[in-house]
């Protein structure tokens, strides 16, 4: 399943990411994906407890977190940070760093640190959108698919497959063009309805392992319905790896829309991260002296992201044992040769 | 070969879907965009352009909508993409298009082989010493690029390279005072001009190829026939080589053959961020321009060019790798 995206593209789907060390079959097959729940009847609230035990085990699992809450404090509180109207032209234009204006004002006399703060709000709220959106489709379809079998499996993948190879950001620019000035809510919409199938893939083929454990037989002999099954027996028992798979759509709607709003496809009068580094690229920012204006915005777009990707390589150093710092295993060493 | 149908009908499903979305999405779109761009062309083009348009877009509502989906298929199937309405207004779609393919190859093709060598070598090198200096440095390296906007590289390349220290041009593919000429100079200056966003592209890419190979070699070194050869006292390298890498590598290979695919679709950030004059940028002129003819048709071509490299990687891995072709 690797490299479906391109590589150039903020969409480039990382094949290290979730299915590390499982070469990819002819034909993008499902990587085997065998995470902590892999145990059949383990109920949500323990690998939920187990996965915060987890996070406090290790060092990326922390740092992610802790980045993410910043921000996510910054997104909630931004007027307790930043006393200015981020988009108030209100102070002289294309000032220095000073104690007034931590990072100067734009060529429109705008403050920067009150844009910075205030910018974060629209990106959590797509990551989290998109995060949420698109894991549920994903879930939904990739269980559905896999329990269902038959006709319905091979309806949802094709639908699954097809959208997974037609390149992601070319489409989402297609669409934002015919769309003027995708505001935040647009922006969660679109993305989510294209981006959920690589997720969907993974789920399916999580799914599809469970689909004869004994537990599931059970509820059928019982005599309960298929959407009861897929919601209360098989979805609870994935719980790892629908986290996981928040954390992939929520760094990549981070990406495509920072992306998509600096190509100027997104509302350029929202402030956000996206819209800052359009405004500073349009205004040549470098050539008049103001390479804050780019530089801060872009180091938050990688904070965040690097905030959802450390939690998500955590999850699968945790799941994957082999791919673990070879530091932790140091007692083995001597054992291998040379 | 029954794989090969299959994966052949696959492709043809995915390339319906393609053209079925091209030709639905301004429909759905509230107020059909493209028909107040139209509308502003009327009296510019030529009846029979502006015909294929109508098609392309249901603008000749006096059509029904399947006889509407039927011109457009036939007209995309002849190669009738339409014209230009704003980016180059007039000229056929066809020509811009292929006018900007050779910069998009030449940058993002070589660049491209460049990233998977290099990285393939570092991988290799890096899950051989696991655990060393160079091991220990990649993963967290790897995780702060994946996070990183590439076009917002770029940016910074420019502000380093360009704006303060003045090294290297970082606008268009050539100085455009100069005529395009196969003279030294000329290709020269192309080269000087192709550093930047190719080292961008570069730094970008070959974090995949590094961490896909070194996490298959780890695996692959974990095996029975490598601690053999280990046992039989053959030297380090030609284990590292002839035995975990040749194994190893075929996730990078079919990867590979896969990101060749991308090539055409290019880099599209980058070359909007250098202007150089790609098929990416021509894409972004498209958008900002609502040159929607130009923007459905390059779409199309990004498309096809994903699709082709797919199947093709589908068909290499079934024939370098016998365990896959049972694989449904």
């Amino acid at each position: 399943m690797a490299m479906l995206r391109a590589p150039g593209e903020p969409g480039s789907r990382e094949p290290g990411q979730l299915d590390a060390a499982t070469p990819p079959l002819a034909g993008g097959m499902p990587p085997a994906v065998g995470l902590l729940s892999s145990g059949g009847g383990i109920t949500g609230a323990r690998s939920l407890r187990r996965m915060a035990r987890a996070i406090r085990s290790n060092r990326k699992a922390t740092a992610g977190t802790v980045l993410l809450v910043f921000f996510c404090l910054v997104g909630a509180f931004p007027g307790v940070l930043a006393h200015d109207d981020p988009s108030a032209e209100i102070y002289p234009r294309s000032l220095g760093p000073s104690l007034h204006h931590l990072l100067g004002t734009t060529t429109f006399g705008q403050d920067m640190f009150a844009q910075v703060v205030w910018g974060a709000r629209p990106v959590l709220l797509i990551a989290f959108g998109v995060g949420v959106g698109a894991t549920a489709i994903a879930v939904l379809i990739g269980v559905a698919s896999a329990y269902l079998a038959g006709f319905w499996d091979g309806t949802l993948s094709l639908i699954t497959d097809v959208l997974l190879v037609i390149p992601l950001f070319p489409l989402l620019i297609v669409i934002a063009s015919y769309l003027h000035g995708a505001g935040t809510l647009v922006m969660i919409a679109v993305i989510t309805a294209t981006g959920w199938s690589y997720t969907a893939r993974q789920l399916r083929a999580q799914a599809l392992t469970l689909r004869s454990r004994d537990f599931l037989e059970a509820a059928r002999v019982r005599g309960e319905r298929s959407l009861y099954i897929i919601v209360v027996e098989i979805i609870p028992t994935m719980t790892s790896l629908i986290v996981a798979s928040f954390l992939t759509n929520a760094l990549y709607a981070v990406l495509f829309s920072s992306s998509l709003q600096f190509i100027g496809l997104g509302n350029p009068s929202v402030t956000s991260w996206g819209t800052m580094l359009y405004w500073a690229e349009n205004e040549e920012a470098f050539q008049t002296g103001l390479p804050l204006w780019i530089i801060v915005p872009g180091l938050c777009i990688v904070a965040l992201g690097a905030g959802f990707a450390l939690l998500n390589y955590a999850f699968d150093e945790i799941g994957n044992p082999a791919l673990r710092p070879v530091r932790s295993l140091r007692g083995n060493r001597v054992k291998r040769p040379a | 070969m029954r794989f090969v149908l299959r994966r052949l009908g696959f492709f043809a499903v995915t390339m319906w879907a393609a053209l079925t979305l091209n030709f639905l999405l301004p429909r759905m779109m509230p107020g059909n965009p493209a028909l107040a761009v139209l509308g502003k062309f009327k009296g510019g083009i030529s009846p029979q352009a502006l015909k294929v348009l109508e098609a392309q877009f249901g603008i000749g509502s006096h059509q029904s909508l399947p006889a509407q989906y039927a011109a457009y298929l036939g007209n995309t199937a002849t190669g009738k993409f339409g014209t230009s309405l704003t980016t180059e207004p007039g000229s056929s779609v066809g020509r811009i298009v292929l006018d900007a393919i050779p910069w998009t190859l030449g940058l993002v093709g070589v660049t491209t082989i460049l990233a998977f060598i290099l990285g393939t070598g570092i991988g290799i090198v890096g899950a051989w010493r696991r655990g060393g200096r160079l091991d220990s440095l990649m993963p967290p390296v790897f995780v702060i690029m994946t996070v990183i906007p590439y076009f917002w590289i770029g940016l910074v390349l420019i502000l380093v390279f360009g704006v303060k220290l003045h090294w290297l041009p970082y606008f268009f593919s050539y100085n455009y005072t100069l005529t395009p000429a196969f003279t030294p100079s000329f290709i020269g200056n192309v080269l000087e001009h192709s550093i930047l966003p190719a080292f961008t592209l570069l730094i970008t890419t070959i974090g995949t190829w590094i961490l896909t190979m070194r996490n298959t070699m780890i695996t692959t070194l974990a095996e029975d026939y490598v601690r053999m050869a280990r046992a039989k006292g053959l030297p380090g390298y030609r284990i590292m080589l002839d035995y975990a890498a040749r194994n190893a590598i075929l996730p990078n290979l079919t990867g590979f053959a896969m990101s060749l695919g991308f090539v055409v679709g290019g880099a599209i950030l980058i070359e909007e961020v250098f202007n150089y004059q790609g098929v990416g940028y021509l894409l972004l002129q498209a958008v900002q321009n609502e040159d929607y003819p130009l923007e459905q048709a390059l779409f199309l071509l990004i498309t096809a060019a994903v699709l082709v490299a797919i199947l093709l990687s589908d068909i290499a891995t079934a024939v370098l790798d016998p365990r896959t072709r049972g694989a449904k």
